[in-house]
């Protein structure tokens, strides 16, 4: 049960201030008696955001809880949800002479419907990993005779980075910038699983960084509308386990708020100047999320002011869309429907290293953190 | 621009929404951007609680409840 209590040093010998405090095996033993104390119902419980999805996994937090609590993987990997008609339309910008392609290392791996990014790098393209979209603006600088495309993908805990990049790109009159935008957002999410004649989920622990930008103000007519309690809750065992802690004693006295379980990075009203900044150089549109298909008004767009940084216009593949393979149950596993090890192909022709679907490619993935961490159990 | 250290490697981030942030705080960054200052006053109570949750477990077990 304990098997992780060495793994919680992962920064080899150095403290990270606020974060290993918040790996303390007494406080998650203390937080695991006061869940089996207070549960006696049945509950299915998501968590929204991959990185608690992974945090789940590598602590093996399930352990800690009663049987009668069944933790449900949402939508929240932004890798996992970009639409495959997305991916092509990177690949037909990366393969031209003219670009260079910057993009966040995980996206080169996602399957297109014919190759990956990786592959196009190996053709020859000029395909760049950065850590932070601003770094793109640097290469476009250092670069005046190329294009330089950013892929501008992320919830709402990055769209700030890639607005912010846009904002810059305008006001210091950087043209040959731009960015294939595809952002999503959790509550329409939220709302559409709920909506859900299947859905089974009856309460969410809400991810805690896209409400450090947003706030939580948000989530407050879901919690009422569809009767559900909603807790903004960290990455961490012991932020996961007092997220669910709190749900948990909601569901069992019958109430629907949204509390806040990660005070220490999140406020009601999340950061301003940030906030701001998506309104000003985003609108809200359709999305397609792979996997589960078009919510309404789940993602950002450029806004009017800053539609000359849209490189799908540019480059003109705004025409290009793609069906999705019906081989992977990529789709069922985002929306909490089905778990990894009920897809045939898991393990077997979808892999790490050759995934079939979104969620096997990313680190964030539910498919790739079963594979990690809970392989043996399933096969 | 701020010298972020996460852990020994050093990074420039934007501390642009962070007007307040002074050297020496803890940030929540991402991809390049501070999005909000560790509130390290929440962050020392909750621990205080959680550990409490753990001692009064304890003394009841020993007055036998």
């Amino acid at each position: 049960m304990l098997k992780w209590e060495k793994k919680a040093g992962d920064t080899e010998g150095k403290i990270m201030k606020y974060v290993d405090e918040y790996r303390d095996i007494e406080l998650v033993k203390n937080l695991s008696g006061k869940i089996h104390e207070v549960c006696s119902g049945d509950w299915t419980i998501m968590e929204i955001c991959g990185g608690q999805t992974h945090s789940i996994m590598k602590y093996s937090l399930e352990e800690f809880l009663p049987g009668n609590i069944h933790l449900v993987h949402g939508p929240g990997c932004p890798v996992c949800v970009t639409p495959l008609e997305i991916i092509d339309k990177a690949i037909r910008i990366a393969q031209r002479k003219d670009v260079i392609f910057c993009s966040f290392g995980d996206m080169l791996r996602v399957p297109g419907s014919e190759k990956d990014l990786l592959g196009v790098k190996a053709e020859g393209g000029d395909i760049r990993i950065l850590y932070s979209p601003l770094d793109a603006l640097k290469i476009a600088r250092e670069n005046p005779e190329k294009q330089v495309v950013f892929f501008a993908i992320g919830f709402e805990t990055t769209a700030p980075a890639n607005a912010m990049a846009v904002k810059e790109a305008n006001r210091k009159g950087i043209s040959n910038f731009s960015i294939l935008s595809s952002h999503v957002l959790v509550p329409p999410a939220m709302e559409a699983i709920l909506s859900n004649p299947l859905n089974k989920i009856q309460g969410f622990l809400a991810a805690g960084h896209v409400c450090t930008v947003m706030g939580y103000e948000e989530y407050l007519p879901i919690a009422s509308k569809y009767n559900v309690p909603i807790v903004v809750t960290g990455f961490e065992p012991v932020d996961i386990l007092q997220g669910i802690y709190q749900v948990i004693l909601q569901l069992e006295k019958g109430s629907a708020e949204v509390e806040n379980a990660y005070g220490r990075v999140v406020t009601r009203d999340g950061n301003q100047q940030a906030k701001k900044l998506l309104k000003e150089v985003f609108k809200h549109t359709d999305m397609k999320w792979r996997g589960i298909g078009s919510i309404q008004d789940s993602g950002f767009r450029l806004a009017p002011g800053y539609e000359a940084y849209n490189a799908e216009e540019i480059f003109d593949v705004g025409h290009i869309v793609q069906q999705e393979s019906d081989k992977c149950i990529a789709g069922e596993v985002l929306q909490g429907l089905k778990k990894p090890g009920d897809c045939p192909a898991f393990a077997k022709e979808c892999k790490p290293e050759h995934p079939l679907g979104a969620p096997m490619v990313s680190s964030e993935g539910a498919c790739a953190a079963y594979y990690r961490f809970k392989k043996t159990e399933i096969a | 621009m701020a010298k972020v250290d996460f852990s020994g490697i050093v990074k420039d981030v934007c501390v642009q929404w962070l007007p307040e942030v002074k050297e020496g705080d803890y940030v929540l960054a991402h991809v390049g951007m501070a999005l909000n200052i560790v509130d390290e006053k929440d962050a020392m109570e909750t621990l205080e609680l959680l550990k409490e949750l753990g001692e009064i477990d304890a003394e009841m077990g020993e007055e036998g409840w």
